[in-house]
């Protein structure tokens, strides 16, 4: 998959000039092609995420850090949104943190997510956002989807129950390793991240066995063999870095 | 080959010599409405009878595009209109032959003949069912390519953009954007290399405008796109038309070879230095393809997923360069623009909604079809006048626009005039022109179903509320019309829409709970009906009442 987001420098966005403007009141300052995302969390302004993940494209999908913009009706993603000068940006009104909270429980229906018998369990981002976001309960009915589960790979398994859909493992297939192995299927409620040709993930040719998806899936839909409930962790100091080589790279 | 403007002109006026040879003219509609109920052996025999009359010469049997009135196909015209025949087949060859000149053949004249032909404007459309569509010579003798020789010969770039903006034309394809603002921007957008974009990628259930243009008139859509290339600077073009639509494909297809054979497109267009070619490329079937940015992705090759803008196409497009997509009807509208100015465009319609605007008139209304009306003309002109009114002796309940981003029209709007802001005041948009007439035996709640299950297996699934969330609403009204839902249930609906509206990434989203908004605003009562009484107030959910 090629970038969701255009690569090409965005001519928009001046990355010589800096600006200032405020986050909930506080006054920060920026460069014009940082996002608001980035910046907020410069200054310790948390806003939740869940398909972003630094080193990766921005996709602008999940919608969780959806912030206010004062003079704005439309809520924008943080993560895909730049500031403008004196722009005021609100992340923690009532109605934002309502929508999110909301989002996230819709996350909870589509598809199962146990936590009780995940291997995930602790170390998931997903479980992280409830809790942050206070979601004690799901006012939606689940769909209870059955999925397969995938465990044809030698060290790896996919368990589709689990998929949130960010596609962190489809763009770090793609775009820092190269191989291009995963991509989405289907459309709508009947999506699916799928390895080559929808094809077991042990059959697959262009899998290089790197484990960088495992690593960067924020529930327990991509793991490792041989982990039991709770058991999983990931190490994803790698990501940054890798994208930081790269980017001396492409200056050199 | 490349024209002169005298060629031009010799063009036409051999086109017009040609047809003012023939006596009588018998045009049969060849768009894909009567095509498919048997109009290709209708002109044929039409053919076979005026040649064993040895009538050759002096009666021309012509295929032409759509005639308009689509529900009583196939259709005939005799004498530019001056008569019109209904549900004609083969056997009646003879007998419309045999009423050349004479008194018409009563059994098969069109019951509509007044008020749908006659209240109607037609720019967009004013050469459907006169010309022949797959003959560039036609076309040119309607004064077809005139509005491109004086655009690159007698005006600027800047006069062509400007004349476009004082016309207060505004984008065809649903959200009304000024046409003139969008084309300024992508002039002004400093890259070497642009595109012009058709977007003929038209999805919404009941929607045929497009369609229908592409069928009947395809040149007319591509002067407009050569016009604007030269108005933005832009050399190549592209026309986005879903695979679904064979017959538009064949006959753009063969349109754009007629006019590179003529060096209407190409190189050094009117020995000028504009050079300007067009692509087709085939949509797979994806309603969201209409989306701009899905659209480009997918002209790119690929998947077909919106990205959140800005970066807005007019600066950041296709392959990453300035772009400007246009949907058929605006670039139709184009050339008619050049050619009589921007005075006597923006004198039709009403001030902030300037022109016509082309309809799919569809459901239960007596004249289904393809109706062109000025901006400003009410529903009730629409519906009862030109649409004949409803069959069967049943009421009219609402009229649905713009698809599935569009509302449900009750009947105490029926005097509102159809423009861009009246119908956003009443929740609905303007869309693309789709327009459905719902009497009532339809009740309101499932056809707000109907319109979610089409959003649910329409969206692309990248952005959580419209992925999980239109699953989650049909789930919802599937369980009234079932009769199972409880009154916390609709709250729980209404919260769902106002999330789903707010938080989506990209139009269809934001714009899918409009059906079931405007329903629950103008038709709360059935809802109240099936979830407190297990009643469907229509009669049309056999399930409710059941289920108690």
């Amino acid at each position: 998959m090629s970038p969701e987001f255009p690569k090409k420098v965005r001519s928009d966005l001046n990355p010589s000039r800096v600006l200032t403007f405020r986050i909930d009141g506080r006054d920060v300052s920026a460069r014009a092609d940082e996002s608001i995302l980035i910046v907020a969390r410069q200054n310790g302004i948390a806003i939740p995420t869940l398909c972003h993940l630094d080193g990766l494209s921005e996709r602008g999908a999940c919608r969780l850090c959806i912030v206010e913009i004062k003079g704005s009706a439309r809520l924008q993603p943080a993560c895909v949104t730049y500031p403008r000068q004196d722009m005021e940006v609100v992340t923690t009104s009532e109605r934002v943190v309502a929508y999110r909270r909301k989002i996230l429980e819709l996350l909870f229906t589509e598809r199962n997510h146990v936590c009780s018998v995940c291997v995930s369990n602790g170390h998931c981002e997903l479980q992280d956002l409830a809790v942050e976001l206070g979601v004690s309960h799901v006012r939606y009915p689940y769909l209870y989807p059955g999925y397969p589960v995938d465990a044809s790979h030698e060290r790896f398994c996919v368990d589709h129950n689990r998929c949130v859909l960010c596609l962190r493992c489809v763009r770090v297939c793609d775009e820092i390793e190269g191989a291009h192995t995963w991509d989405v299927m289907g459309r709508g409620i009947t999506s699916q991240v799928i390895i080559d040709l929808n094809q077991p993930w042990g059959t697959s040719e262009t899998c290089t066995s790197c484990g960088k998806c495992v690593q960067v899936c924020p529930t327990g839909a991509l793991t490792e063999k041989g982990r039991s409930v709770a058991e999983i962790s990931r190490r994803r100091r790698f990501l940054p870095y890798l994208q930081m080589m790269r980017e001396r790279r492409d200056e050199r | 080959m490349i024209l002169h403007s005298e060629d031009l002109h010799r063009i036409a006026r051999d086109e017009q010599d040609r047809r003012d040879g023939f006596r009588h003219q018998v045009h049969v509609c060849m768009a894909a409405g009567c095509l498919s109920c048997g109009s290709g052996e209708v002109k044929q025999a039409l053919e076979a009878e005026v040649a064993r009359r040895g009538l050759a010469g002096r009666c021309q049997v012509k295929g032409v595009g759509c005639l308009g009135l689509c529900a009583a196909g196939p259709l005939v015209a005799v004498d530019d209109g001056a008569t019109r025949y209904q549900g004609v087949q083969a056997a009646d060859a003879a007998a419309i032959v045999d009423a050349l000149g004479g008194s018409p053949v009563e059994r098969l004249r069109c019951s509509g003949d007044m008020a749908f032909f006659q209240r109607q404007t037609r720019i967009v459309t004013e050469n459907c069912g006169r010309i022949d569509p797959e003959r560039i010579e036609e076309y040119i003798a309607a004064a077809g390519y005139h509005g491109l020789h004086r655009a690159l010969t007698g005006m600027s770039r800047q006069e062509v953009i400007d004349e476009v903006g004082h016309s207060g034309l505004r984008g065809r394809g649903g959200a009304g954007f000024p046409a003139g603002l969008k084309w300024t921007a992508v002039a002004k957008a400093g890259d070497s290399l642009k595109f012009v974009i058709c977007n003929a990628d038209e999805g919404d259930p009941g929607a045929f405008m497009d369609r229908s243009v592409l069928e009947s008139d395809p040149h007319r859509v591509i002067e407009g796109m050569a016009i604007a290339g030269y108005a933005i600077g832009a050399s190549q073009g592209f026309i986005y038309v879903r695979a679904e639509y064979p017959l538009a494909v064949k006959r753009v297809r063969h349109a754009l070879a007629q006019a590179e054979r003529l060096g209407l497109l190409g190189n050094g267009i009117f020995h000028t230095p504009f050079t300007f070619h067009i692509k087709v490329r085939l949509g797979a079937g994806a309603f969201v393809c209409g989306e701009e940015t899905a659209l480009i992705a997918s002209i790119e090759g690929r998947m077909g997923r919106p990205r959140p803008r800005p970066p807005f196409p007019a600066e950041f497009g296709l392959w990453e360069h300035p772009t400007l997509i246009n949907n058929v009807e605006t670039f139709a509208n184009v050339a008619p623009i050049i050619r009589n100015g921007a005075a006597w465009f923006s004198a039709i319609g009403t001030e902030k909604s300037r022109g016509t605007k082309v309809f799919a008139l569809a459901g239960k209304v007596v004249n289904t079809g393809l109706i062109e009306v000025p901006m400003g003309t009410t529903l009730r002109d629409i519906v009862f006048e030109i649409g004949g009114g409803i069959p069967g002796g049943r009421r009219f309940k609402a009229v649905q626009t713009g698809g599935p981003s569009g509302g449900c029209i009750p009947s105490q709007f029926l005097d509102m005039p159809v423009d861009y802001e009246s119908l956003a005041q009443v929740g609905s948009i303007m869309g693309s022109g789709g327009m459905i007439v719902i009497d009532d035996s339809a009740c309101m709640v499932d056809v707000a179903r109907f319109f979610m299950e089409f959003c649910m297996t329409e969206s692309c699934g990248k952005c959580v509320p419209c992925r999980v969330g239109t699953r989650q609403i049909h789930d919802l009204l599937a369980r009234i019309t079932a009769g199972q839902a409880t009154p916390a249930d609709q709250a729980t609906l209404e919260d769902l829409c106002d999330l789903v509206r707010h938080t989506s990434l990209c139009g269809l989203g934001q714009s899918s709970p409009n059906p079931v908004l405007t329903t629950l605003k103008y038709f709360r009562d059935e809802y109240h009906a099936h979830i407190h009484e297990r009643r469907c107030l229509a009669g049309a959910c056999s399930a409710a009442g059941e289920v108690v």
